[in-house]
């Protein structure tokens, strides 16, 4: 701000300096903080990940079996076990996070349009608040209606005897289920979705559209040539803000995905989507109370670290994708 | 952009009849879209409007968790309800003047550049950070000894379990919500109100006290809201640094610090404890908490509308 810098010249100057400094100490805070959460965070996962090198991300042998396996070597004054092939774990977040955040970015996109620009006023005047309602229900309620509702129905009504039966020894299907983690998570991420759409199609200048409809153009033809493509960049922050939530979702999908450390096999067919599972996420809710036992503790945080780098490298995917926007002067 | 943001653009003499096909479909499908989300919407609020009434007793609220094994024995849900107050407003107090802070520096400090954007998107980082990486972080950082004396030490080991330790990593989920929410009501401020406040002679940080931060208040208290909303539905921070206990359990007999120091629950805690796939199992105890929590959550956004309106209605800044 240099317009004042002759008012700095005349007085104030050590009042505002001392505000900037005071200030700017506060955000360095936190930004410390955020360094000594990865710092942190790697230091305890390190043994974990030392132990298995590249084998932690790969597959082979029962995880939870090896996860028990590390929870024991914690109690006896044995050598700790670390052994851990986090894979099944890891395909269960890839599955469950692609699912939701497709199904939700589609319908969202269509929402977002249909709030904008088609709904009646009245109608959008209400959707509005409504979004942002479901966006802040917390995560836990979501899952206890899915846990009560869902999922109870699934097992009762999709899956037949005869397919439970055919997986009897390694599995259950009782309904928790991919497709339960997948529909209650679409659920959720999407009005996060809606809000920043609509967000980003809102602020698409106003003439642009005027021009297209000058020339003729149908209003559907207009807005989704004009308008949305206009609106890209927003629509890759939103994607990415979503994707990040569903991806350290821990509580609603430890009790909707199944809790067993399995990977859902594609080759199943439909059955694929009836298997369980647990995500990366849930597997931390699952196995907290055995952070005593120290090769455990390394293990978990070693997962956290994964979550960690991943939701940081989206972040830097979305910080990325709004530079476009801000170019046009057209700010989410 | 002050000057050109979209409201409908409507041609009322327009038809969809001679649309093309895939015009058509995607209007269809965008109308069915948005039709079906309100009917989901719907009901999933008539639905815990429905269950919550059925299973909400009045005494339910007054009474304390108890371990039993059929609804009669397990009481209500007091201790976890006011858990829920004491956590979101411990760690709004924290993360509202933090927040605050941040968004003004960003806003009208700001430099150097590099380490301003540096800064915002350290914390653009912080707020898509799973609760759960930051309730691990939260164990490694409490459980240091000298940060022992904010909850309780047994035999030599920190336990890193208290209201200090859930807090303080609860209001790092707040956090983001304040600085985005306060740094977008500053900047909505127009550079003329600061320069008319510098032409009589007030110092920047006087400025930003006696005219921005007033003009802002809307935002603050908008962003106050959500990130007491994103605290108060938060689950893994509590299981893993209250501790989980149902009931409060302080650390000594100190009135006010031994129970922040001690462990103890919130309501999302509860109903996870009381859901099937928890250790208590009480479906109807929890939909009744759900219920709870659900209107906690209504009235703050109810609260936000209400601002927004109002401030919108408030001072037009030409």
């Amino acid at each position: 701000m240099d317009e004042d810098d002759f008012l700095e010249r005349d007085r104030g100057l050590s009042q505002d300096q001392r505000a900037e400094l005071g200030l700017g100490a506060l955000v360095f805070v936190v930004m410390a903080l955020l360094v000594a959460l990865f710092v942190f965070v790697l230091h305890e996962a390190w043994p974990s990940f030392a132990h298995n090198g590249l084998g932690w991300f790969g597959g082979g042998g029962s995880v939870d079996q090896e996860l028990q396996a590390i929870a024991r070597s914690g109690d006896l004054k044995e050598a700790p076990v670390y052994t851990f092939h986090a894979w099944p774990l890891i395909w269960s977040t890839i599955v469950i996070t692609v699912g939701a955040v497709a199904i939700a970015f589609v319908s969202s996109l269509f929402i977002a349009v249909f709030m904008v620009e088609f709904a009646p006023a009245w109608l959008g005047r209400i959707l509005e608040p409504v979004v942002r309602l479901l966006a802040s229900i917390p995560s836990v309620i979501y899952g206890l209606a899915a846990v009560l509702v869902l999922v109870p129905f699934i097992g009762n009504h999709l899956i037949t005897q005869s397919e439970k039966a055919s997986v009897t020894p390694t599995i259950q299907l009782s309904g928790s289920s991919l497709l339960a983690a997948i529909v209650v998570l679409t659920v959720m991420i999407a009005p996060i979705m809606i809000a920043v759409f609509a967000d980003g199609l809102r602020a698409v200048p106003r003439g642009w559209l005027e021009g297209s409809l000058a020339l003729g153009i149908n209003r559907w033809r207009t807005f989704w040539k004009v308008g949305v493509r206009t609106a890209r960049p927003v629509f890759v922050a939103g994607t990415v803000l979503a994707t990040a939530r569903a991806l350290g979702e821990a509580i609603m999908l430890s009790m909707v995905s199944g809790g067993v450390g399995f990977a859902p096999n594609p080759v199943d067919g439909l059955m694929f989507f009836f298997e369980p599972s647990r995500p990366l996420a849930a597997t931390i809710i699952a196995f907290d109370e055995e952070l005593s036992s120290p090769p455990m503790k390394h293990t978990l945080y070693a997962i956290a670290a994964v979550l960690l780098f991943s939701s940081a490298m989206l972040s830097v995917i979305g910080w990325a994708a709004k530079q476009p926007m801000r170019r046009y002067g057209v700010v989410p | 952009m002050s000057t050109a943001t979209a409201g409908p653009v409507r041609r009322p003499e327009q038809t969809g009849a001679s649309w093309r096909l895939t015009d058509r479909l995607g209007l269809g499908l965008a109308w069915l879209l948005g039709l079906l989300f309100c009917a989901i919407t719907a009901a999933i609020v008539m639905y815990f409007l429905v269950e919550g009434i059925r299973y909400l007793r009045p005494n339910l609220l007054v009474t304390n968790p108890t371990p039993g094994v059929s609804e009669s024995q397990t009481g209500g849900f007091l201790d976890p309800l006011l858990g829920t107050v004491i956590v979101g407003f411990m760690a709004m107090a924290i993360a509202t003047p933090v927040g605050v802070g941040i968004a003004v520096w960003l806003s009208e400090f700001g430099r150097p550049t590099g380490f301003a954007r540096l800064a915002e998107s350290s914390v653009e980082m912080l707020a898509g950070e799973p609760s759960v990486v930051l309730a691990l972080f939260g164990a490694v950082l409490f459980t240091v000894k000298e940060l022992g004396f904010l909850s309780q030490t047994s035999h030599g080991i920190v336990l890193g379990q208290s209201f200090f330790a859930a807090a303080a990593m609860l209001s790092l989920v707040g956090l983001p919500m304040v600085v985005a929410s306060t740094r977008e009501g500053l900047q909505a401020i127009p550079s003329h109100v600061r320069e008319a406040s510098y032409a009589v002679g007030k110092t920047k940080i006087a400025t930003t006290r006696r005219v921005l931060l007033p003009a802002a208040r809307p935002s603050m208290i908008t962003g106050t809201m959500l990130g007491l909303g994103r605290v108060i539905g938060d689950t893994a921070i509590v299981l893993l640094l209250l501790g989980g206990t149902l009931t409060f359990q302080p650390a000594n007999s100190v009135p006010v610090l031994g129970l922040l120091r001690g462990t103890g629950d919130t309501l999302t805690g509860y109903i996870y404890y009381n859901a099937p796939t928890g250790d208590g199992n009480q479906p109807s105890k929890a939909y009744a908490a759900a219920f709870v929590l659900m209107l906690m959550v209504l009235a703050l956004n109810l609260g936000v509308d209400s601002v927004i309106r109002r401030s919108q209605r408030a001072v037009k800044w030409s």
